[in-house]
């Protein structure tokens, strides 16, 4: 019994806590891809770099409250420089539809030539991240390390196996789900998020029930700024905090947005749980796991593990793919914000 | 004669375009005399390349309507080529796991073939799904009981300089003709799956490729080494050293009264950009014959109006198919003669921005639909590129001229200048977005 037990523990470990923590940082990216893809209908490719960005405000703030000698510990400071990083990230979004977007927006361009654009800001905001902070990896983390140690755990349940949860984890699911939970209900309960819902649902018949198409839209940034600041912020306190990475951050974050149904909030939140521990899923070695269950004699001999790790961002895309060939819509049906 | 006099007599649409080559030129020649003309070389060849680049997603974006963000892939993969087709094949390697990785290949020919037929034959869909999944899963671990020993096998036998396969050891030049079909190939493939797709999925979905793409050639390092490089490949112009050595280029040098060392540098750059320039000037004298001709015409009408096209008969799936390999083709050739170039394979330096978003801005800003306007676009999008990280560190100089040297502020600006190149990359393909959005050499209507 306790070799089912170690074996579940490891899983836990090693496969289902690193995967559900990453699993909300891409839902909430990916909520932020959907929900401009509902309301403007371009798949937006600056999104990670203004995840990046706002990143970047919270990490330059953090060092300012830092060097003020203001925390918050055991929690890191990055949580209270958070407010600052989405209005960063929203100020960005919002100029850059005013520059950029709304130009063709208004003369009714194909979304395609948004999606360019979208390119165009892109390049200019990788440029302007670099040159502000620089290209380097740097850490967004302070304050204590775990909310469970494996040590602690161990001595606790007397398994072979510990369970160890970074506090940065917890953090993330629980700033994750209030986010959502905050976002489901601007959506379902307040006027501008049923604005937002119907001209997403259909356009014509939103304008004429006299929804203001500009208002719309400007919440739509809003929201994806904020999602954005937020999900790169967790991401960087999780991890570590570099541009770069949060461009490739893109390819799940679409991924997820697609798989769950482009344009579907749940969807997204479902399609970045699904590619986050289908990645942690497949690329894990099984070896050890398999030992607690089966006799001596059948131990595997090698990692049994399906793809090694540097194929990590090759799993979100054939997920990603096969969804597109299977069921194009996505799980949830999307094309609509509901 | 009657002339708009706001205009200048010289600029008419059929000047403009040699007018605007010439101004390229004159840019280069600058370079040559300003800084040196080592440099304005370099940039040449690379303009060249970089120019092949872009009409080879010119004719996919262009011609067709393709939004291909997975540029970088068909690049990587002509890349490849250099190494398979240049390098001396490691014979102790071969003898080691080639029968591994041959039964794993057969492996996965006979599950990819039993699912074609599968898929044929089978007409019940829950079971042609299922039989499918049970092929794919079943042939995946099979191949990989012969494919890791073998791998293990390669990769041991002398690692820190060969531990892959090796080449075909054939001149480098021919790789320029197969890294174009690798990376047909490559396309053929992914148009199987992909182009059914509507434009914004079928960018995603070519992003996601691309990325495999690397991921694969960085990671499978008995093909080609994989991150720890392969440098030193065969080079289809003479080494500066031995030109140096040579009498006639000595007495050559000596008439020009240059020195010998420089000379040596330019005149191997200036073989590169005629080999190149004759590729070049191949691709688009067929381009614009191709896009000149019914079938030029029959594209552009499948990109302005599928239904119409397809209502008068046009089989819109398959010339999209056709005209994906194609470009794919092209940018695969661009890929190897940059490999050529290098004389080395470095899988690690291959990004996207560089690879593919940066193929993007010189077609949309040379003009998309236009040959002239993807070359003229690759030359001066590659010039900016290169040469915005001297102008960004000489404007931030100027900038910063009044603070005192220790300030860390100049220290920071003067670090970051080179990040301006991105900037500047943004600030070019939305200005001439908006407003001159089909580009400097926009598309000839009405033919």
């Amino acid at each position: 019994m306790t070799d089912v037990a170690n074996a579940i523990v490891l899983l836990l470990n090693f496969v289902i806590v690193p995967g559900v923590a990453y699993g909300s940082q891409l839902a909430l990216g990916a909520l932020g891809v959907t929900l401009i893809f509902g309301i403007l209908r371009f798949a937006n490719f600056a999104h990670g770099d203004v995840m990046a960005f706002g990143t970047m405000v919270v990490l330059l703030t953090t060092w300012w409250f830092q060097g003020m000698g203001v925390g918050i510990a055991p929690l890191p400071t990055a949580l209270i420089a958070l407010p600052f990083g989405i209005v960063g990230a929203a100020a960005f979004n919002l100029a850059a539809d005013r520059v950029v977007f709304r130009f063709y927006r208004r003369r009714k361009s194909p979304p395609v030539i948004l999606l360019i654009a979208s390119v165009g800001v892109m390049f200019a905001l990788q440029g302007i991240v670099r040159f502000i902070i620089g290209p380097d990896d740097r850490r967004l983390a302070d304050g204590a390390r775990f909310i469970i140690k494996a040590s602690e755990f161990k001595a606790a349940t007397g398994l072979k196996e510990g369970l160890a949860i970074k506090l940065s984890q917890g953090l993330t699911l629980a700033v994750a789900a209030i986010a959502v939970a905050a976002l489901f209900w601007f959506l379902h309960r307040t006027r501008a998020g049923k604005a937002m819902r119907a001209y997403s649902d259909n356009e014509d018949l939103a304008l004429l029930s006299g929804v203001s198409p500009d208002r719309v839209v400007f919440y739509a940034w809003l929201i994806a700024a904020t999602l954005a600041a937020v999900a790169g912020t967790m991401y960087g306190i999780d991890k570590s905090y570099k541009p770069f990475t949060y461009f490739q951050l893109l390819l799940p974050i679409f991924a997820s947005a697609i798989l769950g149904g482009i344009g579907h909030p749940i969807g997204a939140v479902a399609g970045g749980f699904i590619v986050a521990l289908s990645e942690t899923a497949v690329t894990y070695a099984y070896k050890k796991f398999l030992r607690y269950l089966v006799p001596e004699s059948w131990e595997p001999s090698g990692l049994m593990q399906l793809l090694s790790t540097d194929y990590k961002l090759a799993i979100s895309f054939v997920i990603l793919v096969v969804v597109l060939l299977v069921r194009p819509t996505g799980i949830f049906r999307g094309r609509v914000l509901s | 004669m009657r002339t708009k006099l706001s205009r200048p007599v010289l600029w008419t649409p059929r000047l403009r375009t040699p007018l605007l080559f010439v101004g390229m030129a004159a840019l280069l020649i600058a370079v040559g005399v300003g800084q040196s003309w080592v440099v304005s070389l370099s940039i040449l060849n690379l303009c060249l390349i970089s120019a092949i680049m872009a009409l080879g997603l010119n004719m996919q974006w262009g011609y067709a309507g393709l939004l291909n963000v997975g540029v970088m892939g068909f690049a990587a993969l002509g890349g490849l080529a250099g190494v398979l087709i240049s390098q001396s094949p490691v014979a102790d390697a071969w003898s080691a796991g080639g029968a591994g990785l041959g039964i794993a290949l057969a492996v996965v020919v006979a599950a990819a073939l039993l699912i074609v037929l599968l898929r044929r034959f089978v007409r019940r869909k829950p079971l042609r799904t299922a039989g499918t999944a049970v092929v794919l899963v079943a042939g995946f671990f099979i191949a990989r009981i012969f494919f890791d020993p073998a791998v293990d096998e390669i990769e041991r036998i002398d690692s820190a300089t060969t531990g892959y396969l090796g080449g075909a050891g054939l001149p480098i030049i021919l790789s320029w003709i197969v890294g174009g079909l690798l990376a047909a190939g490559a396309a053929w493939l992914i148009g199987k799956v992909a182009l059914g797709l509507r434009s914004d999925y079928f960018a995603i979905a070519t992003l996601g490729i691309a990325e495999i793409v690397i991921t694969v050639i960085k990671n499978e390092d008995w093909l080609s080494r994989g991150v720890k490089n392969v440098t030193g490949l065969d080079r289809p112009v003479p080494y500066e050293i031995d030109l140096q050595q040579s009498s006639w280029f000595l007495d050559l040098v000596h008439w020009l009264g240059a020195d010998p060392i420089t000379g040596s540098s330019i005149f191997v750059k200036l073989c590169y950009a005629v080999l190149f320039a004759l590729v070049l000037i191949a691709i688009v004298w067929l381009a614009e014959r191709a896009l000149n001709s019914p079938w030029g015409r029959m594209m552009r009408a499948i990109r302005d109006n599928e239904d119409a096209a397809a209502a008068m008969g046009k089989d819109v799936t398959r010339r999209h198919m056709q005209i994906f390999v194609l470009g794919a083709a092209v940018t695969g050739i661009a890929g190897a003669m940059l490999t050529t170039l290098d004389g080395q394979f470095t899988p690690g330096s291959y990004q996207p921005l560089r690879f593919t978003f940066l193929v993007w801005v010189m077609v949309i800003v040379g003009g998309s639909g236009n040959n002239w306007g993807a070359v003229f676009g690759g030359f001066l999008v590659w010039f900016v590129w290169v040469e915005a990280e001297p102008a960004g560190f000489w404007l931030m100089d100027a900038i910063t001229a009044g603070l005192p040297e220790d300030k860390p502020l100049r220290a920071h600006l003067l670090d970051s200048a080179a990040y301006m190149r991105l900037i500047v990359m943004g600030l070019i393909l939305l200005l001439v977005m908006r407003f001159s959005p089909r580009g400097i050499i926009p598309e000839r209507r009405g033919r």
